[in-house]
């Protein structure tokens, strides 16, 4: 299976990645020939069975979703930019 | 015997009869670190003073003649990738370069709570991602055999530690053999446990579906014990595990009469195994044979489809987990004080580009290759072909080790098809440095235990030009245990018997 740079460049935006032309180049290459190894997949019938995500079948488990207040001045502080306490960032557009 | 080199066990022992104190076994492990680690670079960050300060109000404890619990004033390595209260952790990438976590992640906890002695974070691939400890943005880590070659990954630095004598025992993580493999390469014991038996709250997250944390030690007992303290159900973790926790030291030394050992056949014949790793368990097997146990061949012919499954699932679930690096809540950018100034000449101009010169400076080669893998894998029109597809092998994968222990009690199989191999021999392939995973991914998909237990050495073709352990002329080979869904305990079991037959034998 052969991408191409165009097919690289569109998933770069969609994964929110900056490449330069080298690794453009580069990541089209090596996705290529990761996409050909997984194709071997295709041998397998996995026809009428059904995908697991979870291995140990556990389902709906719930907590409660508490406020721990201690926590946020600390998780503030992890923020680079912060004023009067709210989070600075650039203009969105 | 220098106090570094003792086992949990021992150093605990000799704590209770006040032979020597924490701050001594401490001292100990840093002086070490300070001969050798310049060499092997295992440690990213050592806290001295803080370990110090630790041991102190252990021996205080003791000289009162209260109790202390057998981890109590141990000290220890932690790999780079668990949150610690206070202390810089970083998943050895730039965007994480100066991150202080505002708290401990569980197992830190627990361990904590367990008189836990850190001695530092240990060196790791970038966000668990690799299988060599080369894709660390702060440099590789040695294999303390033969400091030219890689001391496996991506718990290279918590492995290479324990191997040196610098940490007593360490903390890694195991999304697809990063415990296992590294143990294996470094000569030492690795326990991946069962999905869901350890909690991962608070440990960065690579594939949230896969990882493990587990004990990096010197004998499977002292894995046994630190399993112990970490293991059990977490209500900040849901995928954890309501199951009980039994005592894992229990049964080590019962005998494994009887006990019914599967060979899987498509691990043993791949032509990239190594024929003198395939020797080496071929050995090994005679021991267990000794011991009474029953062992077989038998096939798991779903083997080779596993890591083309892990890695469609693994990237997929990396490209999810990684977007949330955006260096606006926490995490680094260059210059990130000229960002929002209205400087001139910035060419941050909005919040696109903002999170696009976050996360290009601040990811590594392998990162950025994964996350490009899995939003392709992810995007709309390739879900089905691949994601879902590879989920589905999964379940084939899964269903074909379930009917295995229906059978079985435990298997046995190479952890690496390759001995360690030398530094920047694989960085330029990525395809060949994913088969290295081979053997240790199909466990990951399944979810099962897995111990790695060395088996002895193999001669090297050329002597080592430097190394800190052995003698430069053999590498470690080593064999896994793999275990049925939550018993950690039969593969422990017959760890240790194989381990305590193999000193008679010395």
């Amino acid at each position: 299976m052969q991408l191409t740079i165009k097919e690289v460049e569109h998933v770069a935006k969609l994964a929110q990645l900056k490449l330069t032309d080298q690794e453009k180049e580069k990541f089209t290459k090596q996705l290529s020939s990761i996409l050909d190894y997984v194709k071997q997949l295709d041998e397998v019938d996995t026809k009428n069975i059904k995908p697991i995500n979870q291995i140990i079948g556990l389902r709906n488990i719930t907590r409660k979703d508490e406020i721990n207040k201690k926590e946020t001045e600390k998780l503030l502080q992890c923020a680079p930019n912060v004023e009067e306490r709210y989070i600075k960032i650039p203009s969105v557009f | 015997m220098n106090l570094n080199e003792l086992t949990i066990k021992q150093a605990h022992e000799g704590l209770v009869k006040k032979n020597f104190s924490s701050v001594e076994l401490t001292q100990a492990c840093l002086d070490q670190i300070k001969k050798t680690d310049k060499k092997i670079h295992s440690f990213i960050l050592i806290t001295k003073k803080e370990a110090l300060e630790q041991a102190k109000k252990v021996d205080k404890k003791i000289a009162q003649n209260e109790q202390i619990k057998v981890l109590e004033g141990i000290p220890a390595g932690i790999k780079d990738l668990l949150c610690a209260e206070g202390i810089k952790t970083t998943a050895c990438s730039k965007i994480l370069e100066n991150f202080i976590p505002p708290y401990d992640c569980t197992v830190i906890k627990k361990l904590k709570e367990n008189g836990l002695i850190i001695l530092g974070k240990q060196n790791c691939d970038e966000f668990a991602m690799g299988s060599s400890t080369e894709n660390s943005a702060f440099g590789p880590t040695c294999n303390p055999w033969d400091l030219e070659r890689v001391p496996g990954g991506t718990s290279g630095g918590p492995a290479a530690a324990v191997a040196a004598n610098e940490s007593i025992y360490s903390i890694g993580t195991d999304t697809g053999g990063s415990i296992r493999q590294p143990t294996a390469f470094c000569g030492i014991i690795g326990l991946k446990p069962t999905y869901g038996r350890v909690s991962r709250s608070g440990i960065i997250a690579y594939v949230s579906s896969f990882e493990q944390t587990g004990p990096i030690t010197k004998t499977v007992e002292d894995a046994a014990i630190v399993l112990n303290a970490i293991a059990g159900n977490d209500k900040l973790d849901s995928t954890t595990s309501p199951k009980d926790v039994p005592d894992y030291t229990l049964n080590l030394n019962k005998d494994i009469k009887g006990i019914k050992i599967g060979l899987p056949r498509e691990f043993f014949e791949q032509k990239e195994l190594d024929p003198k790793i395939k020797e080496s368990i071929y050995e090994a097997l005679k021991v267990f044979e000794k011991l009474g146990a029953k062992i077989e061949e038998m096939s798991l012919p779903m083997t080779k489809y596993a890591i083309a499954a892990y890695y469609i699932i693994a990237k997929a679930e990396a490209s999810a987990n990684l977007a949330r690096y955006d260096a606006i809540r926490y995490g680094e950018i260059k210059n990130q004080k000229l960002v929002l100034s209205e400087v001139e000449g910035s060419k941050i101009k909005n919040l696109s580009d903002y999170y696009l010169t976050a996360r290009e400076s601040g990811f590594g080669d392998e990162v950025k290759r994964s996350i490009m893998m899995g939003t392709y894998t992810l995007s709309a029109g390739y879900y089905d072909a691949y994601y879902l597809k590879a989920t589905k092998i999964r379940t084939l994968i899964k269903q074909e080790y379930d009917k295995a222990f229906e059978k079985y009690d435990a298997l046995i199989c190479p952890v690496s098809p390759i001995l360690p191999f030398k530094i920047g021999e694989k960085v330029e392939d990525p395809l060949t440095m994913y088969l290295v995973d081979a053997f240790t991914a199909p466990v990951n998909l399944a979810g099962l235990p897995s111990l790695t237990v060395p088996c002895g050495k193999i001669k090297m073709e050329k002597r080592a030009k430097e190394y800190i352990i052995g003698n430069g002329e053999s590498l470690p080979t080593a064999f896994q245990i793999i275990g049925k869904h939550f018993d950690e305990e039969t593969i422990l079991r017959v760890g240790h018997n194989y381990e305590k037959a193999k000193k008679t034998q010395k």
